[in-house]
């Protein structure tokens, strides 16, 4: 059995790299959450990267031809098709002898839903691929329609008077049952705590999956200058966990682990703060009923109490 | 002159189109097996992992994937080759689209068969019949041999226009069919194929965003260049298209010199200098046809074969001019374009609307789902045209051969 | 009018700032920062404000220079930053004139 792989020393916010590869004035809303991801996406990629970007906010981020918002080298590509064409961009590279970290980087719908097929076929095979997914909870880009990732009794133009009657699909899970090298969480209000996700997993190769909860001004409707506090809320009331599973093998077991905010909490044992302060704070969940919300909290503490319980360093 | 070293085989279609891929030195694979193109999928595979061929074979989960990872492979600047038939081709409908627009010299086997539904496995043409609008250059194989042939030269076109190629064979009558199959050697496919350019730019030096949304009109970029809108770069598409006819011409002809075999460039012939009908199709069922058109022949019939190679750039011109020597054509679509005609039916008749003299053109629909289709069918189905066509018929509904309703 | 002097035959385009033009006409508040609060002029670690900022337009230095060409007014500086030293005041109207005051931030 080989050696669990060594903790990273933690970046500082302080020795972040300066350099900005997002470039400003480009068509992300006011507050966009996907942008502070961004930077600090290009800042952990380090300019050595090749994007792979479908259908999505990050398309439009990204700008409309003949300008373009980003400097690094960037291919859009079809809604269903961003781990299959990232593989097909790694395979291509691997052919010409040539080596370029490959992200595939697509929202929650791209992910979740339309893209999910693609996804799991490229992890299965453990393609040499960094997927990450931006999760803004609804299908943001096209005007917040539901998608599977969007959590239960939120409020969308396609669920607009009931609410979302399902719960969010589980990627963590999902990603946990392909057996993949790495998968970790993530969220812009944490972006020491991202950077160094990023960082890891380009330093590996086969399927790495970063998962980011991506608070969304429109789209949860809170105000342009509370994405921050959101993403923080998101965390300390268990919506979003910050969390790490490294399996150096496929055939060996996973390292679970809690990270930043999450880990702060778990280790002085903390109660997360009721589940109702965070959807209090969005109107998308206004109307939300009693019940659902009861529902939610029992989900959030059994996941918490499960990774609590599944993290050995404790 | 030296007779190049060739070694002959006995080949199915599929084996034709693996050896050939194989000979391209494909660099990326990516396919999903569908009847009856499986065998491909599965040559390739004993090709790459017994060291044969070198390049990257990626096990796809879906003929959508396959398009998609042959899209990321030729961007980046790898020879990308994939395969399918029926379904599995519609399923990558919006990728075949996206390769056009994109630019990318992909070559893509499509063994033809039969849209479901009902579910058919066997061969017809409507499958990349329903594609011919996107984009893609569209070749049809009649026999084995031109298939491996066609498969070379594709790679040859596609990367000097920038314009993904599609190479069709019947389903089963070609893919599954044994016939003698004069595989080049190695050496001349390398000298034949020089290495794929790609006109994509993916580098961290000149970091370029690529197939961004794009607006109708043109449109500045950062440095003042006016660029081009969306029907601009779509102009440049059907631009390509019309140098393909030249490029496929003079390709064909190189091929031929190297190779002793050249297939005719856009179209083909049997019999027709003095042919007053010609029967026009393509793929296998245009090779049914030299055998009608003996047994017409001998029973008086001046009849000759006029066929597609090249489906799309549609050989409008040369096809007029060789049509309009007849006094009818009579044509045989194993598809059709549900609410009209066949599509080639449809095709010729506009390429001849010009034409000051012209021939009567008579469609059919023959061999949907497999239906398997007889010489002596499509000499009846001429004969009774002629009779037609003797008592003043030009046009008539479209005939389906051997159709049991 | 000719648009070949583009030479590329599919759509590649290269990186610029303001693809979506002076971003900074879309506020209708501004981010005013007061230097003497600023807990990062004072020479300890903060930069919150250019560490959260969506837009990346407040470079991690002293003193803090908001790009209000860009700056689409989001206000998560100002809501950041713990020392209070931004404050969102209400962006002209009317003239659609984004250059920043001469002088002030």
């Amino acid at each position: 059995m080989s050696k669990l792989p060594e903790q990273m020393k933690p970046t500082r916010l302080a020795d972040i790299p300066r350099t900005e590869r997002m470039l400003p004035g480009n068509r992300t809303c006011a507050g966009c959450g996907l942008g502070i991801v961004l930077r600090y996406i290009f800042k952990a990629l380090d300019g050595e990267a090749i994007l792979v970007v479908p259908a999505s906010c990050l398309t439009v981020l990204g700008g409309m031809y003949p300008v373009s918002s980003v400097e690094v080298p960037w291919l859009n590509v079809t809604f269903p098709s961003t781990a299959a064409t990232a593989a097909g961009v790694a395979a291509g590279l691997k052919a010409l002898g040539k080596r370029a970290t490959v992200v595939a980087m697509a929202g929650d719908g791209g992910t979740a839903d339309i893209g999910i097929q693609g996804l799991s076929g490229a992890a299965e095979r453990n393609e040499d691929l960094l997927y990450i997914c931006y999760d803004n909870e609804a299908y943001m880009n096209t005007g917040t329609q539901r998608s599977g990732a969007t959590p239960m009794g939120a409020r969308t133009a396609t669920t607009p008077v009931l609410g979302k009657q399902q719960r969010s699909k589980d990627m963590v899970a999902i990603m946990e049952a392909h057996a993949v090298r790495y998968i970790a969480t993530a969220c812009p209000s944490y972006p020491d705590d991202l950077y160094d996700k990023v960082r890891k997993a380009k330093s590996m190769t086969g399927t790495r999956y970063i998962h980011i909860t991506t608070p969304c001004p429109p789209g949860w409707t809170f105000g342009t200058h509370e994405t921050v506090k959101m993403g923080r809320l998101a965390v300390d009331t268990g919506s979003a966990v910050l969390l790490e599973i490294e399996r150096p093998e496929a055939t060996a077991p996973a390292a679970f682990r809690l990270t930043g905010r999450s880990r702060t909490l778990a280790k002085r044992g903390s109660d997360l703060k009721p589940l109702s302060e965070f959807l209090n704070a969005q109107k998308r969940f206004r109307g939300i009923a009693e019940e659902e919300v009861r529902q939610m909290q029992k989900h959030v503490n059994a996941r918490w109490k499960e990774y609590i319980g599944r993290d050995m360093s404790l | 002159m030296a007779v190049p070293k060739t070694n002959t085989d006995i080949l199915t279609g599929n084996e034709a189109m693996a050896v050939g891929a194989k000979l391209c030195r494909v660099q990326v694979v990516a396919a999903y097996p569908i009847t009856p193109q499986s065998q491909v999928t599965e040559n390739l595979s004993q090709f790459v992992e017994s060291g044969k061929l070198k390049a990257q074979y990626i096990t796809v989960e879906s003929e959508h994937s396959a398009l998609s990872v042959c899209i990321g492979a030729s961007t980046v600047g790898a020879r990308a080759f994939t395969a399918t038939s029926a379904n599995g081709l519609a399923y990558m409908c919006e990728l075949i689209h996206w390769a056009a627009g994109a630019r990318l010299p992909i070559v893509m086997g499509c063994v033809n068969r039969a849209m479901a539904a009902p579910w058919s496995v066997l061969n017809d043409q409507q499958d990349s019949m329903s594609q011919r609008d996107a984009g893609w250059i569209q070749i049809y194989a009649r026999n084995n041999q031109e298939i491996i042939d066609t498969l070379i030269q594709a790679y040859r076109i596609a990367e000097q226009l920038y314009v993904p190629v599609m190479v069709c064979y019947d389903g089963y009558i070609l893919s599954h069919t044994v016939m003698p199959v004069n595989v080049p050697s190695q050496k001349d496919v390398d000298k034949f194929l020089p290495a794929y350019v790609p006109h994509t730019i993916l580098k961290t030096a000149d970091p370029r965003n690529i197939n961004q949304v794009t607006l109708a009109d043109p449109r500045n970029d950062a440095t003042g260049v006016l660029c081009h809108g969306y029907m601009e770069l779509r102009y440049l598409l059907a631009e390509a298209f019309q140098k393909a006819p030249d490029v496929i011409r003079r390709v064909d002809e190189e091929y031929g010199k190297t190779f002793r075999r050249c297939w005719g460039g856009m179209t083909w012939a049997y019999r027709d200098e003095d042919a007053e009908v010609l029967l026009t199709a393509a793929g296998s069922i245009a090779s049914e046809a030299t055998v009608a058109v003996d047994a017409l022949r001998a029973q008086g019939v001046k009849a000759g074969v006029r066929a597609v190679r090249v489906y799309r750039p549609f050989p409008a011109k040369e096809l007029a001019e060789h049509m309009n020597r007849a006094k009818l054509v009579c044509v045989f679509d194993k598809s059709l374009s549900y609410g009209y005609q066949g599509p080639i039916c449809a095709d010729v008749k506009a390429a001849l609307y010009a034409s000051a003299e012209r021939p009567a053109v008579h469609g059919f629909v023959a061999g949907l789902g497999g239906r398997d289709v007889k010489a002596r069918e499509l000499v009846e189905a001429v004969k009774q045209s002629v009779a037609d066509y003797d008592r003043g018929v030009t046009d008539k509904e479209t005939g389906w051969i051997n159709c049991q309703i | 009018m000719s648009t070949r002097k583009c030479k590329h035959i599919s759509a590649m385009a290269s990186p610029s700032v303001g693809e979506a033009g002076k971003t900074g006409q879309w506020r209708t508040s501004r981010p005013v920062v007061d230097q003497s609060k600023c807990t990062a002029a004072k020479g300890r670690n903060c930069y919150l404000c250019s560490d959260f900022c969506p837009e990346g337009v407040i470079p991690r230095e002293t003193p803090i220079a908001i790009d209000l060409t860009y700056c689409k007014g989001c206000g998560i500086c100002c809501e950041e930053c713990p020392a209070g030293a931004i404050t969102m005041e209400p962006e002209n109207t009317g003239s659609g004139d984004d250059t920043p005051p001469a002088g002030g931030e």
